[in-house]
């Protein structure tokens, strides 16, 4: 399937329209003139050609909760909302904590064959928060591991999470903080202020995410280690982060779709679709998510795509499930909130979803330029459709989209991975 | 009037006057020897608690009968509940068994609104985890009302004026106000009917947003009795009392209960009222639960007469009783 493509009339990064030769598995030209001999053509007339997107936070939820999502139709999903490559959180069942599960993780994905599967190490057995997991031996399987992460749970203990952030040193790796204070939010459902107050659901505190962000920076900076912080949802967040890389510390945090968009607003309903873990925040605290992303003070878009059954959803917001599908309205999403707001340009969108993912997560061979000789590993975007957001149209095997009705912009029309088409015409090629 | 009672917040004044003047015709049917009227015949009344709550239960269940219409009690322990049905699962049932109102006690907030998705009848939330208990403030508003001289009957008398609303009462709520319902639904009903509220609690026990609720917010008690013509006391749940919220029983009870001394503050006219169940001695002393400015027997006879008044307005009574 591999072969020669010609791209004619796209805009790579929102650019002037121009053609893109794709060959062997790489961008062959930029400019061509005339179509290489038996080449097939993509008419791209409007498209942007964005580098393949990077995600550095997925549930796809096999080993163990298969019935929520596999590899094979998370993979997709992900194709889908044009990614080339998923790093697969570890709290599966077994969780990914040794190397024998990170390999079949690893295994699985390229199988699929959808895009690049990077499983991320469990930083404690059994995300137990009492002993770290064998790092080494998941950094030196064929997974190659490079993030590590307890993500669903805090690795709240200091000392733990100081060794872990050494440790991770002898091999280049890091620690993605899944920022939560466990005591200030037992039985957490939503955040503390006035919807939680008016709805009588108990309050899930901003500082209780900020306490635990300025300890790992002191952490980080102490050792000498690198800390990458998930999910950052609250403007104060943002600040303690602009001020750790102010002083030059190797800090990282990525922003999910959802926090970019949504507010806690939406639990009057009590419909625990809207349910997540950071939760839906205030609109001053997405302004905020908004203004660090595009300063670059939050390096990346990451998607936390939580795909639940329908029976975990269907219930009193108490018992709900936490978490949201996101990979196949990322792109979509960070157009409404971003782009369309004149916050980001496409060139920035580029930046924030592929590169520095890609940096984050230790890839050499994604989030590269769109350049000849590099991997042809591309999105073509149609900015200028809008559609409603219809879960049940999606890959994943899970239906809880919080978009699920709303109004967005863009389409995601073809993906290719290293040449080959993972999506054409807005299916699965 | 919405279908469904679910808060507090859903009812307009005129809706709130109605109910209230409807529980005031209602209520003189309890003193007639036969306590029954055929308003709900046929109607299928189903009361779904999930927690136990005799009081609030049998209540609805004695508004229900009065009304004539045949009550289903679905209590959760010891049904497919316990065996891990789901609250949807649940709803579909009593839907196919055709109940016209459901009527819910459930420890999630948010469940009867979650339910009201589910089933064509009427919903009624009988309290809802740390959300609201609507019917609770309607039957507080009706004995102030009352001791205030606003009700319908007091207002045909000459004896009272308005609209038979609470503009310019005064009504402190005191105790655990971050985890009550009933704080939360009168709050919402109160400020409605035009009282001026003030809530006291120790800092611990507000939610951090109080701010912006249409009341005021006082730590000091003692500042507030006299300026109190309604005082509601709530009580408070054990399982705070070994959370850290305050200090020790006995340190909550002199700095936040109401006992003799501090009733002597409270002006002339001012009553005291408790939801109940009462821990005596702790938020409320004996003495000032049975002195005779408490309401709290009270309270409970009128929680039938609002019952009723709320099942009749919802289910469209008026058109089976012409």
């Amino acid at each position: 399937m591999s072969g020669t493509w010609l791209i004619r009339g796209v805009r790579p990064l929102g650019g002037e329209p121009t053609s893109i030769v794709v060959r062997d598995g790489l961008i062959d030209s930029i400019g061509a003139a005339t179509k290489p001999a038996g080449a097939q053509v993509i008419e791209a007339d409007g498209l942007i050609a964005l580098p393949g997107l990077v995600d550095l936070h997925t549930h796809l939820r096999e080993p163990g909760r298969e019935d929520a999502e596999t590899v094979e139709t998370g993979t997709q999903a992900a194709a889908l909302g044009g990614f080339t490559a998923v790093h697969a959180m570890a709290n599966t069942d077994p969780v990914a904590d040794t190397a024998g599960v990170v390999e079949q993780i690893w295994r699985l994905g390229r199988q699929a064959g959808h895009c690049d599967v990077h499983p991320v190490g469990a930083v404690t057995l059994g995300l137990g928060g009492a002993r770290l997991a064998e790092l080494g031996a998941m950094a030196d399987s064929a997974a190659r591991v490079r993030v590590f992460s307890d993500d669903g749970r805090c690795v709240s203990d200091a000392v733990l999470m100081r060794r872990a952030l050494e440790y991770v040193k002898a091999f280049g790796g890091v620690i993605a903080q899944h920022a939560q204070e466990p005591r200030l939010t037992d039985g957490a459902q939503l955040n503390e202020g006035e919807m939680s107050a008016r709805l009588g659901l108990t309050g899930w505190p901003a500082v209780a995410e900020e306490a635990i962000i300025a300890r790992d920076c002191l952490l980080a900076a102490h050792v000498g280690s690198a800390l990458h912080v998930c999910h950052v949802s609250t403007a104060g967040s943002v600040e303690i982060i602009r001020w750790a890389k102010g002083k030059g510390w190797r800090v990282t945090a990525e922003v999910t779709p959802h926090h970019l968009l949504l507010t806690d607003s939406l639990a009057a309903s009590y419909d625990p679709v809207f349910k997540v873990n950071p939760p839906l925040r205030t609109a001053a605290d997405v302004t905020a998510l908004r203004e660090g992303l595009a300063d670059g003070t939050i390096d990346c878009v990451a998607t936390d795509h939580a795909p639940h059954p329908v029976e975990d959803k269907e219930t009193e917001w108490d018992t709900a499930a936490f978490g949201m599908t996101g990979l196949e309205t990322a792109l979509r999403v960070v157009q409404q909130a971003m782009v369309d707001t004149g916050l980001l340009d496409w060139a920035g969108v580029a930046d924030r979803m592929s590169r520095r993912p890609a940096v984050i997560g230790r890839l050499a061979g994604a989030g590269g330029e769109l350049a000849p000789g590099q991997p042809a590993s591309l999105t073509l975007y149609d900015p200028a459709v809008r559609d409603t957001v219809n879960p049940a149209t999606h890959a994943s095997r899970s239906r809880n989209s919080p978009f699920t009705g709303m109004d967005l912009p863009g389409r995601v029309v073809a993906t290719f991975l290293r040449g080959t088409p993972t999506v054409l015409d807005g299916k699965i090629a | 009037m919405n279908r469904h009672l679910i808060s507090a917040g859903d009812l307009t004044r005129d809706d709130a006057l109605l109910i209230l003047d409807t529980a005031d015709e209602l209520a003189q049917i309890s003193d007639r020897p036969i306590k029954k009227l055929p308003t709900l015949r046929g109607r299928t009344v189903v009361n779904l608690f999930f927690e136990d709550s005799t009081r609030t239960r049998i209540s609805f269940e004695a508004a229900a009968k009065r009304l004539s219409a045949d009550v289903i009690n679905f209590s959760a322990k010891g049904s497919s509940v316990a065996k891990g049905e789901s609250l949807k699962d649940t709803a579909l049932t009593l839907e196919a068994m055709g109940a016209d109102a459901v009527i819910v006690r459930h420890s999630a907030s948010g469940a009867p609104q979650r339910l009201a998705g589910w089933v064509r009848g009427t919903v009624v939330n009988a309290g809802d985890g740390s959300h609201e208990h609507p019917t609770q403030a309607l039957l507080d508003s009706f004995t102030i009302r009352r001791h205030f001289g606003r009700s319908a009957s007091s207002r045909a008398a000459g004896a009272g004026a308005g609209d038979g609303a609470l503009d310019g009462l005064r009504v402190t709520i005191v105790g655990d106000v971050l985890h009550s319902r009933v704080a939360r639904s009168n709050v919402l009903l109160l400020h409605t009917l035009g009282a001026e509220v003030t809530l006291v609690a120790p800092p611990t026990l507000l939610p951090v947003a109080v701010g912006s609720w249409p009341c005021s917010v006082s730590y000091d008690f003692d500042a507030a009795l006299p300026k109190s013509d309604v005082v509601m006391m709530l009580r408070v749940q054990q399982e705070r009392m070994n959370a850290a919220y305050f200090p020790s029983v006995r340190e909550y009870s002199r700095r936040y209960g109401l006992d003799a001394a501090r009733m002597a503050q409270l002006p002339d006219q001012a009553i005291v009222m408790h939801p109940g169940p009462m821990n005596r001695g702790v938020e409320i002393a004996a003495e000032v639960a049975d002195s005779a400015r408490s309401t709290i027997v009270e309270q409970v006879a009128n929680g039938v007469s609002v019952r009723m008044a709320v099942l009749y307005l919802l289910l469209g009574g008026a058109e089976g009783d012409s």
